[in-house]
């Protein structure tokens, strides 16, 4: 690729779906098979465009040259215009975000996708906000990404309507737009304080704030901090979480699990590139806030996942949980905790949102048809919810196992089973299941390079390592509750499930074997991502050193509050 | 001027709190669009105050940009205003929805027990 060339395969994961979803509005809406195939393509072209990105992602830095790779959106002189900015870890999270697409896309063809209207083109413009927040370089474009984003999950929440959804889907937008009047006010504050937008701007410029801008810059990052907070599902602002994709059809609520994860994506991102090692006063900002509301995070989703008695609600508590983990990880990182540690929460990051995923779409079938709860007395089930299950998949008339012998459906129920108790495991951190090696290189990072310090942070560390052990010890009890329950216990016949259903099961599962199979591949892919997180010089000058060649352009008005006199030609 | 500003987005936010901590959707939805306009005044203020000042330099040759107001906030505040316009116009739809499946006007779907 030469240097004067744009990569106008960076824009490609966040054109396709857009362009995809566009279409697909031309056609009538019950023309779902369409505009399946058309979505399935699309989640197929977005995965080949964001393997190429890995490749080439990957590539630059075995070379030895500069890591990010830019692309200007109209053109404009970088400090000033739009860019798009392509790294390791945006290049990894554009990944993930396309590799959970077809699965969700695939459960939805088994009946969710008729239930309401235009879910494929909702679906492939949520994409299209989640990847454009992965690679944007500038703090106002990530907030429009961000409402394309928000916007899309409003639509795709509610898809399938009913009550109990439509008062969750209240709660969550009200939370959402509270949330991004926060993400605005904060945004105000740094082009107030550091008069740019540009994220590697932004760090530049911090060095030379004044005090009292400084003081105002770190009001704008707490206010940053509980926008993408909210975002992250982190304690006290993640009350929404749970019933918001509890009530969320099964494939809605798989892809929305991909949305959690952009907040902690902007919180990495901008902790370590803004307030991270290099930011002299500023260094480490908010490190102990997120490192206290992590663990508090991890906490609160130990004990829901416990407490609740509602599978797809403990899968809330499930992607609680795992926003919990990375975001203390985030934090000690933040604070000087070391590349290992960040590399094996990164690691736990793909693993889990993929089993997060799984988990959502696993646990409609395998709470169909739940009549035996019902006179369980521990397993209270509300009224909507119990309403919800009795829909059965319609649509697409793919597979119909009534006239089928019971044999079969004792298959697919036997599939189903297994599948629950490999994601079980994986989620509680069992060995040799991608949670367990997550966990075990962020423990390992935790002790080696922190062995020998002193002060609060050890004692913070040690309660990490027994939250991170207990945490997945709840999801264990919670989950090997149910799963005896319902696999073991049972006694009436087996649920009716298609093979629709089974099949987005096991590829995201076959995507976790890959995940423990080339588990040394993929972390030593996170490790170098962590190292390079760790040294925001690399990305702040590859955004910038593009900025050199522009200056015969006329000066710029950056900074309003400079004096005239030096802006003169 | 920075006063009638100042005093402008505080009683609009604060508004905008109280009504976002009200049972009733309608408050909800009022209580969000104030703190919408605040917000949108807030960004206007950080580009600085400028009277009497075109936010666009002329075509060609430098000029002082002590003349011009800044132009980005303007631009920001143009997009965050279409956002939340479209955001609250689809929270109207939820909530009518929330109203008609309901049957009330509380946020919670029922009304409290007294």
């Amino acid at each position: 690729m030469s240097a004067d060339l744009p990569n106008h395969m960076i824009i490609a994961p966040i054109l396709i779906p857009m362009v995809a979803g566009a279409i697909m509005l031309f056609y009538n809406d019950r023309d779902r098979q369409t505009k399946l195939v058309m979505g399935l393509v699309a989640a197929g072209l977005t995965f080949l465009a964001a393997s190429e990105l890995l490749a080439d992602a990957k590539a630059l830095t075995d070379q030895g040259a500069p890591v990010v790779t830019l692309y200007r959106l109209g053109d404009w002189p970088v400090p000033i215009g739009i860019v798009l900015v392509l790294d390791r870890l945006s290049a990894m999270m554009v990944m993930l975000s396309a590799l959970l697409a077809a699965p969700a896309l695939i459960y939805a063809a088994a009946g969710w996708h008729g239930k309401g209207q235009h879910f494929h083109s909702m679906f492939q413009f949520l994409l299209a906000g989640v990847n454009g927040s992965f690679l944007t370089g500038d703090l106002f474009n990530l907030f429009v990404f961000f409402e394309v984003m928000l916007a899309a999950s409003y639509g795709i929440m509610l898809h399938g309507s009913g009550a109990e959804r439509i008062r969750a889907g209240l709660h969550y937008i009200a939370i959402n737009l509270a949330a991004s009047l926060f993400f605005l006010i904060g945004v105000a504050l740094v082009y107030g304080t550091t008069g740019t937008l540009n994220m590697a701007d932004i760090a530049r410029r911090l060095a030379d704030l004044d005090e009292a801008q400084r003081l105002l810059f770190h009001a704008a990052a707490g206010f940053l901090g509980v926008a993408f907070l909210t975002k992250a599902a982190a304690w006290p602002l993640c009350f929404w979480l749970p019933p918001a994709y509890g009530a969320a059809s099964p494939p809605a609520a798989a892809i929305m699990a991909i949305m959690t994860k952009v907040g902690l994506y902007v919180i990495l991102r901008m902790s370590l590139l803004v307030l991270g090692p290099e930011a002299g006063p500023s260094s480490g900002f908010g490190a102990a806030v997120l490192m206290i509301c992590g663990l508090l995070t991890m906490s609160f989703g130990a004990v829901g996942i416990l407490a609740t008695p509602q599978l797809v609600r403990k899968g809330g508590y499930l992607a609680i949980i795992s926003s919990g983990t990375v975001l203390t990880a985030i934090g000690f990182v933040q604070a000087g905790g070391g590349a290992d540690l960040l590399g094996g929460a990164l690691y736990y990051l793909i693993a889990s949102t993929a089993a997060i995923s799984a988990f959502f779409l696993i646990a409609e079938p395998v709470s169909r048809d739940d009549e035996t709860a019902e006179q369980s007395p521990d397993q209270p089930r509300l009224e909507p919810a119990s309403e919800r299950w009795e829909w059965t998949p319609m649509g697409l008339d793919t597979v119909d196992d009534t006239a089928l012998p019971a044999s079969s459906r004792t298959v697919s129920w036997l599939t189903m089973a297994i599948c629950f108790a490999l994601i079980s495991a994986m989620l509680a951190g069992l060995p040799p299941l991608p949670g367990f090696i997550g966990k075990f290189a962020m423990l390992r990072g935790m002790i080696d390079t922190n062995i020998g310090l002193s002060g609060a942070l050890p004692t913070m560390l040690w309660i990490y390592a027994a939250l991170l052990i207990l945490s997945g010890l709840a999801a264990l009890i919670a989950l090997i509750r149910f799963g005896l329950r319902r696999f073991w216990a049972e006694a009436g016949p087996s649920p009716r499930i298609l093979a629709l259903e089974v099949v987005p099961v096991l590829l995201l599962l076959g995507m976790i074997l890959l995940l423990t199979v080339r588990a040394d591949a993929v972390l030593s892919y996170a490790r170098e991502t962590a190292q390079s997180l760790l040294s925001p010089a690399v990305y702040r000058e590859g955004v910038l050193a593009h900025a050199a060649r522009v200056d015969a352009a006329p000066p710029q008005n950056h900074a309003p509050y400079e004096p005239p006199a030096e802006e003169e030609p | 001027m920075e006063l009638v500003l100042a005093l402008a987005i505080g009683v609009l936010t604060g508004s905008g709190v109280w009504l976002l901590m009200r049972p009733r959707s309608y408050q909800l939805i009022i209580g969000l669009c104030l703190l919408a306009y605040g917000v949108n005044l807030f960004i206007f203020s950080m580009g600085r105050l400028y009277v009497g000042a075109a936010p666009i330099m002329p075509k060609g040759g430098f000029v002082d940009p002590t003349a011009y107001a800044d132009p980005l906030p303007q631009a920001l505040v143009l997009t965050a205003i279409v956002i939340s316009f479209a955001t609250t116009a689809l929270f109207l739809v939820v909530m009518i929805a929330a109203r008609g499946t309901s049957g009330t006007d509380h946020v919670d779907g029922k009304e409290r027990e007294q």
